[in-house]
């Protein structure tokens, strides 16, 4: 009896839709195209994918509290832009080190945009909205508006996305950062206070204030932490594109925010896992990696996007419901 | 009339200079008058009657999303995919002409898109009520772009200033008065007129107040968020028209991130994003400040990419301001205590 109400409670949950439409996925395309299901394919992906999947870890938190951060991408431009510029003046700077400035500017951003947004109270999306602006122009402010090129990247800055020495030669250096991260997030979530309060804010603001968690700083934390992820990605980009140009990453916001809505994250704050990021981020890559691999063309790419980030969002509802209902139902028994 | 308290109750708020001077609109009035000082000072050929209307035409087209997005704003909604409903009904217009239909019917074509996709919009957040606006309008943004894209690929869909009396639209004047100046008027006038003179108008913002106490007052909320967002689409598509106008060709990126200055002027003109807060005026204004703020930056030459810090900044730090008196005020008080 118990067994079998687990079971049930297995397959109704939101983790395992998303696992049945991720192999349904896997399928369907290596039908089409056998060379998708390789390990060249599989690690070229997420190593191409790696700066918006560790970003959409971030973007779950703000969400979790309810917020929302627009201004990722031109803070992920800003702190790469910045790492790029210090490593082309000093090449002697190591590659960690242009790590530690990207992830550090990033973090400032962050903290500043999250200091506005709880003590100027000013609404998430208006204050991010502004800071797009803002840290974007800057961004070509501090490059004057030109390149950092691809051989005025520190050697070894460069190699970082292409090598293997994090994990002694098993996994690409991109791939190891992603599980880190990941399994970061998911112990700190899940078993630290801090994690649990970033929940209890989503749920219920006041209530939290109430029990003596101080809300502000909890919001300045997130959108920190958003920042110091940017940054990350920042330093990521430019290993990985082994040049920093004013215009990186225009857009990333949107495919962060459809990985994290897609992974069943809910906008209205408290409601959302890691796993479910991790899938979501996962099929959002798998869309982008996989669509040119059996003919679609280029051009029609975003539409699918846009239409399967709608799908993913309806569907949530329609299995939030049928759930509502069915536990509804066991109650009434 | 006394409360239960015994205390009088006043429904009408006496009138005050105090409080009429300390209103947002005024401190938009005051801004827009400085802008202009500044450009004025900038060029001696802009504080003449076709300097100014050089100026508005340089921004206006865009003006048509803001008066809309001011409604959304006050149900407390959002909408992001406007900029890609622009975009998506000009290509479509083009596509119209070139397929060998005449001009006005493609106008007509153009404004039925732009209602389409507002339509769907609106049906997906009416049948999906527990969808956040936000991201349904970001998966439709994704959506009606990849459509143009789809399409058009990387080429472009043009040969619309054949048409005379198209390009008129945009570039044509009545004496010295644009065209786009004048339908852009009475456009802002209906609008200011139906938000806070029609019963309509109330219902928005007891919905963007309070939607649950809306809704067992007897206001169809579903109803009247459907035809705000199907009147978003609409008037999207009428910059879409403007735009067309103006350029005489459309591509798939044109009129980007349109929908984030449509937010920004409605949220500087004291629209809060949380919905049952605004007035009309303040939209009109923060539109035109905007606008001559950044022609007269062009003026000077300042790079685009100031411009974007300074934009922003504007637009933080005004919805910051009152804020931050406020807490001033709170906490002076506080220690009188």
């Amino acid at each position: 009896m118990n067994k079998k109400f687990d079971l049930k409670k297995l397959t109704s949950s939101r983790e395992m839709s998303l696992v049945i439409v991720l192999i349904v996925l896997c399928v369907f395309i290596q039908l089409r195209n056998s060379t998708f299901l390789q390990f060249g394919t599989i690690e070229a992906m997420l190593k191409n994918y790696a700066v918006m999947m560790i970003m959409a870890l971030g973007m779950m938190c703000v969400l979790l509290t309810g917020g929302i951060d627009i201004a990722i991408g031109s803070t992920l431009a800003f702190s790469g832009m910045f790492s790029a510029l210090i490593m082309r003046d000093h090449p002697g700077v190591p590659v960690i080190g242009g790590f530690l400035i990207s992830m550090v500017v990033g973090m400032v951003l962050g903290a500043v945009i999250g200091v506005v947004i709880s003590k100027g109270k000013v609404p998430p999306i208006v204050a991010t909205l502004g800071f797009m602006n803002i840290y974007r122009g800057c961004t070509y402010l501090i490059a004057d508006s030109r390149w950092v090129a691809a051989y005025q990247v520190p050697e070894g800055f460069k190699a970082f996305a292409q090598s293997y020495y994090l994990t002694g030669g098993l996994l690409n250096n991109m791939i190891t950062v992603i599980i880190i991260c990941y399994v970061i997030f998911f112990i700190a979530l899940k078993w630290t206070t801090a994690g649990r309060r970033v929940y209890a804010v989503g749920s219920n603001a006041e209530a939290a204030e109430v029990s003596g968690i101080n809300v502000d700083s909890v919001k300045i934390g997130v959108y920190s932490l958003m920042g110091l992820l940017s940054g990350l990605g920042g330093a990521l980009w430019v290993s990985l594109y082994a040049s920093a140009q004013g215009d990186m990453a225009t857009g990333l916001e949107m495919d962060v925010i459809a990985a994290c809505v897609v992974g069943g994250v809910s906008l209205n704050g408290g409601r959302g896992t890691v796993p479910g990021v991790f899938l979501g981020g996962l099929i959002m890559a798998i869309i982008g990696k996989a669509l040119p691999l059996i003919g679609v063309s280029q051009f029609w790419q975003s539409a699918i996007k846009g239409l399967i980030i709608l799908f993913a969002v309806i569907l949530n509802v329609v299995t939030q419901r049928t759930m509502d209902k069915n536990a509804l139902k066991r109650r009434e028994m | 009339m006394a409360g239960k308290s015994g205390r009088e109750i006043i429904a009408e708020q006496p009138f005050s200079w105090k409080t009429f001077f300390f209103k947002w609109e005024w401190f938009l009035v005051l801004i827009f008058i400085l802008i202009n000082i500044m450009n004025a000072n900038l060029s001696p050929y802009y504080a003449s009657v076709s300097g100014l209307f050089t100026a508005t035409n340089s921004f206006l087209e865009k003006a048509f999303i803001a008066l809309p997005m001011a409604y959304i704003l006050v149900l407390g909604d959002m909408d992001i995919s406007v900029g890609s409903i622009a975009c998506i009904s000009a290509v479509s217009l083009a596509l119209a002409y070139n397929a060998g239909i005449p001009m006005a019917a493609c106008i007509v074509v153009c404004l039925l898109v732009g209602t389409l996709c507002g339509l769907i919009n609106g049906l997906i957040m009416t049948k999906f009520t527990e969808l956040a606006p936000m991201i349904v309008t970001l998966g439709t943004q994704i959506l009606y772009r990849g459509i143009a894209e789809g399409i058009l690929g990387d080429t472009s869909s043009g040969g619309l200033t054949a048409v005379k009396w198209f390009s008129n639209l945009y570039w044509g004047k009545i004496g010295v008065v644009p065209i786009m100046f004048i339908v852009f008027i009475i456009c802002a006038c209906a609008f200011g007129f139906v938000l806070h003179k029609t019963v309509f108008g109330r219902w928005l913002y007891a919905i963007g107040s309070n939607k649950t106490a809306a809704e067992y007052a007897g206001i169809e909320v579903q109803k009247i968020r459907l035809i705000v967002f199907v009147l978003t689409g609409l008037f999207s598509a009428v910059t879409g028209v403007f735009l067309a106008a103006r350029m005489g060709s459309t591509k798939s990126d044109i009129a980007t991130s349109y929908e984030m200055e449509a937010i920004s002027m409605a949220v500087l003109g004291g629209f809060s994003t949380n919905g049952g807060k605004g007035n009309f005026i303040g939209v009109v204004l923060a539109i035109f400040i905007v606008g001559f703020l950044r022609y007269g930056l062009g003026l000077i030459n300042v790079p685009a990419q100031a411009m974007l810090v300074i934009i922003g900044l504007l637009l933080i730090i005004t919805v910051m301001a009152p804020n931050i008196k406020n807490q001033i005020q709170y906490s002076m008080k506080k220690k009188n205590k």
